[in-house]
């Protein structure tokens, strides 16, 4: 709004009268515009966004195997066998441990590897090429690497390999719960795909810190190290830091490639989405069970977004800047 | 780069100070290549393995020892996924590059469209609108593939290119990203095709887009890249191998009864060649789009 008026106060001076016509057309065919712009969009939005959540959360109060147009209303009988069924409160638990191991790790890979390339005198570009080359790789091939050759359970896979010339046993990665080594498999592939990615947020980050900062801690006497680190670096990343999380923690919830190609014919190791895939679209087409574990996820992530939001000060990063 | 270089000259003179402006770590530089070069290493590892064993005979792979290089590089590997019977290669890299390039073009164009109105277009309700959008980006997805499910198929999408890539069109977040671009967009511009007569539309195609081609590209680039590589929503509406993506038929491989680890391993490489090559030519815009869009999400 404020916009048209400013427009219209500093036109009058250089204004030709002659483009007066065109001009008021423009100004009176902003909602016209609007919606000639944001159309398109918006009845996507609608079609292909709001209807679905919309019907998902109608099914979830219905019994609906092999339909999606029930009905027999089962009022909160979906949400109370879903909260019940331990497969899917086990799934919230495999999530939980992901998440615990995954955004830290993650976090703390791509912030060092940020520290290093940014240091770097000679080959810098080469360097950041190389951490973020596997973000082009998808979490299939990924996956498809780590099963079938690093992480093979057999003699012939890497690892084993490697751990074979210091006399270690074929451990066997996947096919086994107890010991869980089938999280290291999943936490290494996914520190491989992303790590990059972060690494150029936090180099991008660390490039707008002012170096006047760091000269005024050296006559301050600061070492340079972990004190400058400590005081200087890690403050003012602090809004990339919240950020970086929050897309960790998003990334970890939706986790489903990975465990769905590494943990094919097992019955551990399901994340939520995993478990949800098998619910509504495996052997039982449950729409009612799936559709209410579905509500279930969004209200968490939206209740986690919103706690961690307020912990971390999301949003300040704007301020800041 | 450009910002550490002015760093230097402006604490050279003092000598002491030099150091500790640029070093931030205790980690003197042949360390610091030292470990950055272990790193780089573990890093690619996983393409070694990739490569050798594309390149390698199955009898070499499961061999006793590890052969570090096949012995003799196996060419002929590179024609095997397209000949294999039991999954379709070749008809899933065809589906990809056709729902990958329309699903970018698609996105790209709605999206931006969006971001545009809402950033720039005065309307009484925009703020509204707005919040519509915004409310999306709080349900992943991911979350609502059942759904999402239920009404491709009652379309009867199921198994088409509709299916695969007109619902994955608005993106909530695509559109934020615009919106935040076009808000800073010179204001200066549009004013100057206003006043040679251009109506929004016009001043937009003439004016707005060719002047944001760097940001177009940038989207573009990462638009590309995670349609290439999403699983889960062709996996749902693939059901049939004739409408599979290639990271369908990938994991088709992995659960398949007869293993041809060369096989398979060429084919995850042909299938990530496409986006090397992406990554190769427009590492520029993507770093920066990365680090623009990143920072503002």
């Amino acid at each position: 709004m404020s916009t048209t008026t400013t427009r219209d106060l500093a036109r009058p001076a250089p204004a030709k009268p002659s483009k007066a016509g065109p001009r008021r057309g423009l100004r009176g065919s902003g909602t016209f515009n609007f919606w000639l712009f944001t159309g398109p969009f918006l009845i996507g939005l609608l079609i292909f966004v709001y209807v679905p959540i919309g019907w998902s959360i109608w099914l979830s109060f219905y019994e609906a195997r092999f339909t999606v147009t029930p009905s027999t209303f089962v009022g909160l009988d979906n949400y109370r066998s879903m909260l019940g069924n331990d497969n899917f409160t086990g799934a919230l638990g495999t999530f939980t441990v992901f998440a615990a191991i995954i955004v830290p790790t993650t976090w703390a890979l791509s912030l060092g590897l940020a520290l290093m390339v940014n240091r770097l005198r000679f080959m810098r570009a080469f360097f950041r090429s190389v951490f973020f080359l596997p973000t082009a790789c998808s979490y299939v091939a990924a996956s498809l690497i780590w099963k079938m050759s690093v992480f093979n359970g057999v003699r012939f896979g890497l690892a084993n390999t490697v751990l074979g010339w210091f006399g270690v046993e074929n451990i066997a990665w996947l096919d086994n719960p107890n010991p869980p080594w089938y999280w290291l498999v999943i936490v290494t592939a996914r520190l491989w795909l992303q790590s990059g990615f972060y690494m150029i947020l936090f180099l991008a980050a660390l490039q707008n810190i002012p170096g006047e900062l760091y000269e005024a801690a050296a006559i301050d006497g600061a070492k340079p190290g972990w004190q400058t680190f400590r005081h200087i670096t890690l403050p003012q990343l602090r809004a990339t830091s919240t950020a970086v999380i929050l897309l960790l923690l998003i990334a970890a919830y939706q986790a489903f490639d990975e465990f769905f190609n590494l943990l094919s014919k097992t019955t551990w190791g399901r994340p939520p989405l995993v478990e949800l895939y098998y619910t509504a679209l495996g052997d039982n087409q449950d729409y009612g069970a799936g559709s209410a574990g579905a509500v279930i996820l969004t209200l968490l992530i939206v209740v986690v977004t919103l706690f961690q939001g307020k912990i971390m000060g999301f949003g300040r990063g704007d301020e800041s800047k | 780069m450009t910002t550490t270089a002015p760093e230097m000259t402006k604490a050279a003179p003092a000598g002491g100070p030099r150091r500790a402006s640029r070093g931030r770590g205790v980690m003197s530089s042949t360390g610091l290549y030292a470990a950055i070069g272990v790193a780089a290493l573990l890093f690619l590892i996983p393409f070694y393995v990739l490569v050798r064993n594309a390149f390698s005979t199955d009898a070499e792979i499961t061999g006793e020892d590890w052969k570090l290089f096949p012995t003799d590089i196996q060419w002929g590997n590179v024609t095997a996924p397209f000949e294999d019977t039991t999954v379709d290669f070749g008809q899933s890299m065809v589906n990809s590059l056709i729902v990958g390039v329309l699903h970018t073009v698609g996105t790209l164009l709605v999206c931006s469209l969006a971001g545009y109105g809402l950033a720039r277009i005065p309307y009484r309700h925009a703020n509204k609108v707005f919040y519509a959008v915004l409310f999306t980006l709080m349900v992943p997805t991911a979350v609502t593939f059942v759904p999402g499910f239920v009404l491709v198929s009652s379309l009867g999408w199921i198994d088409s290119y509709r299916g695969l890539i007109i619902p994955g069109l608005f993106s909530g977040f695509t559109c934020f990203l615009f919106r935040q671009y076009f808000l800073g967009f010179p204001k200066e511009l549009e004013e100057a095709a206003r006043v040679d007569g251009l109506g929004y539309w016009g001043a937009y195609w003439r004016v707005v887009v060719p002047n944001s081609l760097n940001f177009f590209a940038a989207i573009a680039t990462i638009t590309f890249i995670n349609g290439w590589n999403s699983f889960l929503w062709p996996l749902v509406i693939g059901q049939d191998p004739s409408a599979w993506t290639v990271q369908v038929a990938l994991s088709a491989y992995m659960t398949n009864q007869t293993v041809n680890y060369h096989l398979i391993f060429m084919a995850t490489a042909i299938s990530i060649l496409p986006l090397l090559l992406v990554f190769l030519f427009l590492q520029r815009w993507l770093v920066q789009g990365i680090a623009q869009t990143g920072i503002k999400g």
